[in-house]
C-alpha cells in the first residue's frame, strides 16, 4: 500500500484494515493477562493506601503489637515461598514435556497454598475469638480487608491450581493448557509479590509503630 | 520472512517468559535472605527503631524486584517491551496514589479541629 492516500471515486472508502494479517490463537493472552494483573496490582495499591491511612486508629482497641504473631506470619511466608519454588519447577516440567512431573509439582504447589490458607485462616479465628474483629476499629477493618483480599486472591488460585491438574491430566500438555500453566505462573507468583508488601508494611512495620 | 517464520517468531513471544532452574534457584536463594534478615530484625532488635525500619522497607523492595525478575521473568524484550510499559505505568499509579494518600490524609489529621469528645466513647 502506498504511503500516501489518493481518493479515487470509483473505489469504496475503507477505514479498516480488511487483509489483516492472521494471529494464532492465544498470542495475545499472556499481555492481556498481564494488564489484568497490573490492574489487580491497583487493587491492593488502594487496600495498602486505605491500612496506610487507617492502620494507626485502634479506637481504644488492640494494636498490631498486642495481636501479630511473627513467627506464625514467618512460617506463613515461608510456605508461599516454597508454593512459589515449586510452581517454578511445575514450569520447568512444562518445558521438558513431562507431563507426570508437572502434575507432581502442582500438587505440591496445591499443599502448600492450602497450608499458607490454613495459617491464615487459623490466624483470623484466633483474632476474632480474642475480640479483634473487623468491626472492632478502622485499624482492623483495614487490616481484615487487606490480607482477607490477598487470601482470597490465593484460594482462587489454589482453584484454577485444581481446575488446571484436572485439565492436563485429561487433556495432556497441549498448547492450551500450556498457555494456561503461563498464566497461572504469573498469577501465583505475583500473589507472592503482594505478599512481601503485606509481612513487610503489615506484620513488620506493625511490631515497630 | 515467509509465513512459517513469522509463525515460528510469535511462538517465542508467547512462550519467552520461561526461566531457567538457574532463575528460579538464585531467585529462591534471594527472597530467603531478603526474608530472614528483616523478620530476624524485627523479632531479635538489635537495631533501633528507625534503622530498622528502613533497612526492612529496602529489603521488602529488592525482594519485589528480585521476583519480578526472577519468578515474573520481567525483561524489556517480551511481548515487544508491552509488559515492561505496562508495569512501568502501573508502578508510577501507584506511587503518585500512595504518595498523595499518605501525604493528604496526614495532614488532614495534622489541621483538623481538636474533638471534643473521646472516640473510644462512640457508640
Amino acid at each position: 500500500m502506498a504511503s500516501t492516500v489518493t481518493y479515487d471515486p470509483d473505489q469504496p472508502v475503507s477505514f479498516y484494515d480488511l487483509d489483516e494479517h492472521e494471529h494464532p490463537e492465544g498470542h495475545s493472552t499472556m499481555l492481556g493477562f498481564w494488564i489484568y494483573l497490573m490492574s489487580d496490582c491497583l487493587i491492593f495499591a488502594i487496600l495498602f493506601a486505605c491500612y496506610a491511612v487507617l492502620g494507626g486508629n485502634y479506637a481504644a482497641g488492640p494494636g498490631p503489637k498486642d495481636l501479630f504473631d511473627l513467627p506464625l506470619v514467618a512460617l506463613n511466608t515461608a510456605m508461599l515461598l516454597f508454593s512459589s519454588i515449586t510452581y517454578g519447577f511445575a514450569m520447568l516440567a512444562v518445558q521438558r514435556g513431562a507431563k507426570g512431573q508437572v502434575l507432581g509439582w502442582l500438587f505440591v504447589t496445591l499443599l502448600f497454598g492450602l497450608a499458607f490458607l490454613s495459617i491464615e485462616l487459623y490466624e483470623f479465628a484466633h483474632l476474632i475469638h480474642e475480640g479483634a474483629t473487623p468491626q472492632r476499629s478502622a485499624f482492623l477493618s483495614a487490616f481484615f480487608t487487606l490480607v482477607g483480599t490477598h487470601g482470597l486472591h490465593v484460594t482462587f488460585g489454589s482453584i484454577w491450581l485444581v481446575t488446571l491438574m484436572v485439565q492436563v491430566s485429561s487433556r495432556g500438555l497441549i498448547e492450551a493448557n500450556k498457555r494456561r500453566l503461563m498464566c497461572l505462573s504469573l498469577f501465583w507468583h505475583f500473589l507472592d509479590v503482594i505478599w512481601i508488601g503485606v509481612f513487610t508494611f503489615v506484620y513488620l512495620l506493625g511490631m515497630l509503630r | 520472512m515467509s509465513a512459517h517464520d513469522d509463525h515460528a517468531d510469535h511462538g517465542d513471544a508467547n512462550h519467552g517468559g520461561h526461566g531457567s532452574l538457574r532463575d528460579y534457584v538464585i531467585g529462591f536463594a534471594l527472597s530467603v535472605v531478603l526474608t530472614a534478615i528483616p523478620f530476624w530484625l524485627v523479632m531479635a532488635r538489635p537495631l533501633a527503631d528507625g534503622p530498622t525500619a528502613a533497612i526492612i522497607l529496602a529489603f521488602a523492595a529488592v525482594q519485589m524486584v528480585v521476583h519480578v525478575i526472577y519468578f515474573l521473568h520481567m525483561s524489556g524484550r517480551h511481548e515487544g517491551g508491552w509488559t515492561m510499559m505496562a508495569m512501568i505505568f502501573t508502578v508510577i499509579i501507584v506511587v503518585i496514589m500512595l504518595t498523595g494518600s499518605l501525604w493528604v490524609m496526614y495532614h488532614l489529621n495534622h489541621n483538623m479541629m481538636p474533638m471534643p469528645h473521646d472516640m473510644s466513647q462512640m457508640p
